[in-house]
């Protein structure tokens, strides 16, 4: 990649030309950029496999492997009660508007509406209302400044109060979408022919219904392994509108400023964690269908 | 079939939003005189005026001219990012499904690859590259890496068509694959391939604003997503500069609502089943 973070990173400690000289040298060898290419990318991989993901230029010395750590918790804080939250309440309320007509009328246009919002403006016109015009909620950062990190109630209030816009914007975002593929679902499996079968038999509406949600859910499951890959896009932009110091603002600091180390653990580590959801998934996915759980076992079980 | 298309709600509301904003796009230069990045008003901030119909900026450039250049980038990279993406999808789709076997492994394998590579490590990489970006690049760029589900959705599609009576006939008759493909299968799924370009349209608009709001769009140009990037680092939100970052995301919201919405609609026109509703 071309660029060179070193002397990025010098420019800004605005230093005599021989003392860059020298600081230049030192660096360069302190990022291991001196050898070539190939050896740079030889020693990535050994690094790697000893845990270390090099050490950052935007915020020197500290290493890579140290900055993500503390940003990862504020990811998952934020992003598993999204997706999971949403992804239950959509699947609810889609099922829901599927049998019943006015709730139809509103649940629809709603969710198209939302999906089709992109997650950013949803997120800045959320900190715009509640945050700026009427101060109900701050719009930056995961907690008050005025406060370190510490155990007690005030500080996980402030926290409480931080994470509550990103997670909402998210949440609705994500909400429109899984709402309107379960209601399209719902009515789907309604006209099989299980379902007609099960209606001659005299079955309550209710068993049908209950039947029909758990083989739609079964598509909405494997969604949700497709979409995650958007979805951490989209959280990604959502932390940089409400400055919360996750992965994603991590990116927009490491673009800005060159940081090829910290950008490449931070999509190392982004791979990885929808890599693992998707493992997770699947292992979901053969609890939730039992067929999945036979053609495992051998057609004899 | 016309019948049913220009009865049905979901079709004319979503089309005319659509083409509302379509038509805003041609004619709007014709309404505003201002350039999008001109410092046009010397007092910077101002609310929507009949002057200035949608206000003016920080710096005082007019927003109703960005917002009119940016539905312009936006329409640019849903034709042409949404209709490379379907392209690809097709012909990957179509080769795998028709094919099978070894050809569909691998082709398979690529789609999944595709799929879990986060679009936006490449693009930083693109972006370190080219230092000048046009909305080209962008459009071309976001339809390479957004196609992998329209090709897994057209491979299922062509696998349940693959086996059916009539492409057994032609496949006897010797006809050459390739014809096979695009005089027996497509046509049988064309409504399919309609509704993957409208989805791949608005699904190529919501990436575009994404990569542009992170700075990650196109650098010699305006777009929807460059005007709420603007708007959010120039501290739009917290002087209250509503006009600035409203606009775009409206825009947006409409755009692809109304595409998902027309969506619906043609699936109710081409799907008798789901018309009786």
């Amino acid at each position: 990649m071309p660029g060179d973070p070193v002397q990025n990173m010098l420019s800004r400690a605005a230093l005599h030309a021989e003392a860059i000289e020298v600081m230049h040298g030192y660096y360069t060898r302190a990022f291991g950029l001196d050898v070539p290419i190939w050896r740079q990318y030889l020693n990535f991989w050994i690094a790697l496999f000893h845990g270390d993901l090099g050490t950052s230029v935007y915020m020197f010395p500290q290493p890579v492997a140290a900055i993500i750590k503390r940003a990862v918790p504020y990811d998952i804080f934020l992003l598993l009660p999204a997706i999971l939250l949403s992804w239950w309440a959509g699947n609810k309320f889609g099922a829901f508007a599927a049998r019943t007509k006015w709730l139809d009328n509103i649940i629809s246009p709603l969710g198209y509406i939302l999906t089709a919002t992109p997650y950013m403006w949803l997120g800045i016109l959320l900190s715009w209302v509640f945050g700026i015009v009427l101060g109900v909620f701050p719009v930056a950062g995961a907690y008050s400044f005025a406060l370190r990190p510490h155990l007690s109630w005030t500080f996980i209030g402030s926290v409480l109060k931080h994470w509550f816009l990103p997670f909402a914007s998210l949440f609705l975002v994500m909400f429109g979408g899984w709402a309107i593929g379960m209601r399209n679902m719902i009515i789907y499996e309604l006209e099989a022919d299980y379902s007609h079968y099960l209606e001659a038999l005299g079955a309550p509406r209710r068993l049908i219904r209950k039947y029909a949600f758990r083989n739609a859910v079964l598509p909405q499951l494997t969604g949700l392994a497709l979409q995650l890959g958007v979805i951490v896009a989209g959280a990604l932009v959502t932390e940089v509108v409400f400055s919360y110091p996750g992965i994603g603002y991590l990116i927009l600091a490491a673009i800005q400023n060159q940081d090829y180390f910290l950008i490449q653990g931070c999509f190392l580590f982004i791979i990885i964690g929808v890599l693992l959801a998707n493992f997770a998934i699947d292992i979901a996915y053969v609890i939730v269908d039992p067929r999945t759980r036979t053609g495992m076992l051998g057609e004899g079980a | 079939m016309l019948y049913f298309a220009l009865r049905n709600n979901k079709l004319r509301v979503g089309l005319t939003v659509v083409l509302l904003f379509l038509v805003l796009t041609f004619v709007g230069p014709i309404l505003t005189h201002y350039k999008p990045y001109d410092y046009v008003n010397p007092n910077g901030a101002q609310p929507p005026s009949s002057e200035y119909w949608f206000g003016t900026t920080m710096f005082g450039q007019d927003v109703f001219a960005q917002f009119i250049h940016g539905l312009k980038a936006t329409f640019l990279v849903g034709v042409i990012g949404g209709g490379l993406g379907t392209v690809i999808g097709i012909l990957i789709g179509f080769t795998a499904g028709y094919r099978g076997g070894i050809v569909d492994e691998m082709l398979n394998m690529l789609t999944n690859i595709v799929l879990v590579i986060p679009t936006l490590a490449i693009l930083l990489i693109i972006a370190a590259y080219l230092t000048v970006r046009g909305i080209l690049v962008e459009s071309i760029f976001i339809g390479c890496t957004a196609w992998p589900w329209a090709a897994r959705a057209i491979r299922a599609q062509t696998f349940s068509l693959r086996s059916r009576d009539f492409v057994d006939l032609a496949r006897l008759s010797g006809m050459k694959a390739r014809k096979i493909i695009f005089t027996e299968i497509a046509p049988n799924m064309m409504s399919y391939l309609v509704m993957t370009f409208i989805l791949q349209f608005g699904g190529a608009i919501l990436i575009a604003a994404t990569l542009d709001f992170i700075g990650l769009g196109p650098t010699n140009a305006v777009s929807l997503g460059l005007m709420m990037n603007n708007a959010v680092l120039w501290g739009a939100l917290l002087l209250g500069i509503w006009w600035w970052f409203v606009p775009p995301g409206v825009a947006i919201m409409a755009i692809v609502g109304a595409l998902y919405v027309t969506n619906v609609g043609l699936d109710e026109v081409f799907n008798p089943k789901l018309r009786e509703m």
